[in-house]
């Protein structure tokens, strides 16, 4: 059966000054299906996740979400498309001048022309599904981490969105909560069928939810496949990685020296 | 000291980036007024006159303390320096101009400068670093048409209104000192400035705090946006728009009063 492509990402180049941050990435993400990026930190996913979402704009390279190039889109189309895309970032960015109610429904606010009672039992709805009923009077200051992620997913879901970004889910957690989000997560995906994108350096939680997983290094794709390809690579820098093995680089004498004098 | 000449050129660039920053955002904030609603996302009343509050209502105290004062020192210095020659009666002409014209708009603009324009700064730059200017971007908000654009018009509004105000309480301190000290009525006081005071005296004050508030607000929030490195940047920030927007608002007044009184 042949699946219908709902991320796909051809030779992306990007740069941080003159810095080549990545380089030459290719991707494609089936509809309904859970991707996890994985890398190490500075292996260049946050930036990866960043062009996805269309904020940053790339040196080289197409990216198509829905069929569509979003960095072709004109302002319109893609403030057409965000009502398709929920994201839910590292440290929640709830908005922190409002209750977590109101963050919930700022995205009904902005994209629909429901009356307010609407919104607000939608809102409820999206609470309820994350195990945050009853919360939702109260300002982002006053919850916990976890409940702070869960009420970014809430914020993200409330569209309905067919692209679900998760960036970090289980990073500043407790094993607990963090499963808690992994199940959330496969909930989420059965229940509306969203294709879900999740950026990590957790392996557990990768190794759970994920369908395929593509491992980032140092900007290039070193491996996409499912869980059992990606724990079988015979690449190195792969196995360093699900080791938890520092890395050993060959140490070139001639080069070390000229670093420390140059 | 050979690198003197790349420094500068390099401050050069920086400075002249920044000021193409800041007409762009100037720019689209106004296109933002004007064509938000066609785009369906118009600026909304509610937020701009919340920010009005912050900005205007709640300065009235302090600003109505300043320019009193303002005006009771320019009824002591003026009543002093005229003894001299023996006209102290004309005193009234001194404080009358010298308070519309130059005092009011100014110690309103350092005084707003300092409360709101800092406030702008730390607010959108919190909400840089906490990745909820990205949010609103991905949920689909202008961050210049929900953020900027409301201060903006907020300050254009509460500053002349804050210096029409300025100009009465200044004139006021001013009578008080001036009516005990040369034995006038109050009333008397204020005939005179009446007599005195032309349309276009009060008038070049006005157009001055429309000039300020451009100033406040464009370096407050585009000091904002530009915030990098945490806490630590968020400070530098702030500090660093205060001191430019006073810096701004005292060079413009010289040049408008030189321009305005030709």
């Amino acid at each position: 059966m042949a699946m219908e492509t709902v991320i796909e990402v051809k030779e992306l180049f990007t740069h941080y000054g003159e810095r080549a941050i990545l380089k030459g990435i290719n991707l494609s993400v089936a509809r309904g299906e859970i991707m996890v990026i994985m890398g190490g930190s500075g292996s260049g996913k946050s930036t990866l996740l960043r062009h996805l979402l269309g904020l940053n704009r790339p040196s080289a390279g197409v990216i198509r979400l829905l069929g569509r190039d979003i960095n072709k889109m004109s302002e319109l189309e893609m403030h057409g498309l965000r009502r398709e895309m929920g994201v839910a970032f590292q440290g929640g960015a709830l908005f922190g001048s409002m209750t977590v109610g109101q963050n919930v429904c700022l995205p009904l606010m902005e994209h629909t022309q429901l009356d307010e009672k609407t919104m607000r039992i939608m809102a409820r709805m999206k609470l309820e599904v994350v195990n945050l009923a009853g919360f939702e009077n109260l300002m982002p200051s006053e919850l916990s981490g976890g409940m702070i992620k869960r009420a970014a997913l809430a914020r993200a879901v409330v569209m309905d969105p067919k692209i679900l970004f998760f960036d970090e889910p289980s990073a500043g957690l407790d094993p607990v909560v963090s499963a808690e989000l992994d199940e959330l997560i496969l909930k989420l995906r059965q229940a509306m069928g969203m294709t879900i994108v999740v950026v990590t350096h957790e392996l557990e939680s990768a190794f759970k939810i994920a369908d395929r997983i593509t491992v980032l290094d140092e900007g290039e794709i070193l491996i996409t496949g499912t869980v059992e390809q990606v724990q079988n690579s015979d690449n190195i820098r792969v196995q360093n990685l699900l080791h938890r093995r520092p890395r050993r680089d060959p140490i070139d004498g001639d080069e070390y020296l000229r670093r420390l004098t140059d | 000291m050979r690198h003197f000449p790349e420094q500068l050129g390099r401050r050069a660039m920086l400075g002249l980036e920044e000021l193409g920053y800041v007409m762009v955002l100037l720019a689209e904030s106004i296109g933002w007024l004007f064509l938000g609603h066609s785009r369906r996302q118009p600026v909304r009343a509610a937020a701009i006159f919340h920010e009005a509050m912050q900005i205007g209502v709640q300065a009235i105290p302090i600003v109505s303390m300043l320019c009193f004062a303002v005006g009771v020192m320019l009824a002591i210095q003026g009543i002093e320096t005229l003894k001299t020659f023996g006209a102290e009666s004309k005193v009234v002409i001194g404080i009358a101009l010298s308070v519309t014209r130059e005092f009011s708009p100014l110690i309103v603009a350092v005084l707003v400068a300092g409360r709101s324009g800092s406030a702008i700064a730390a607010r959108i730059g919190t909400m840089q670093e906490s990745q909820e200017i990205d949010a609103l971007r991905v949920i689909g908000i202008s961050p210049i048409r929900y953020l900027a654009a409301p201060l903006m018009v907020a300050t254009l509004i509460a500053l002349p209104t804050l210096t029409i105000l300025g100009d009465f309480v200044g004139l006021f301190g001013g009578a008080i000192f001036t009516a005990i000290k040369l034995n006038i009525t109050i009333s008397t006081y204020f005939l005179r400035c009446i007599e005195i005071l032309t349309l276009e005296d009060v008038g070049q004050g006005l157009v001055k705090s429309v000039v300020f508030a451009f100033i406040i607000s464009l370096v407050g929030i585009s000091n904002g946006f530009q915030v990098k490195g945490g806490a630590e940047g968020v400070g530098r920030a702030t500090t660093r728009s205060v001191v430019l927007s006073i810096s701004l608002i005292i060079l413009a007044d010289m040049i408008f009063t030189f321009f305005m009184n030709r």
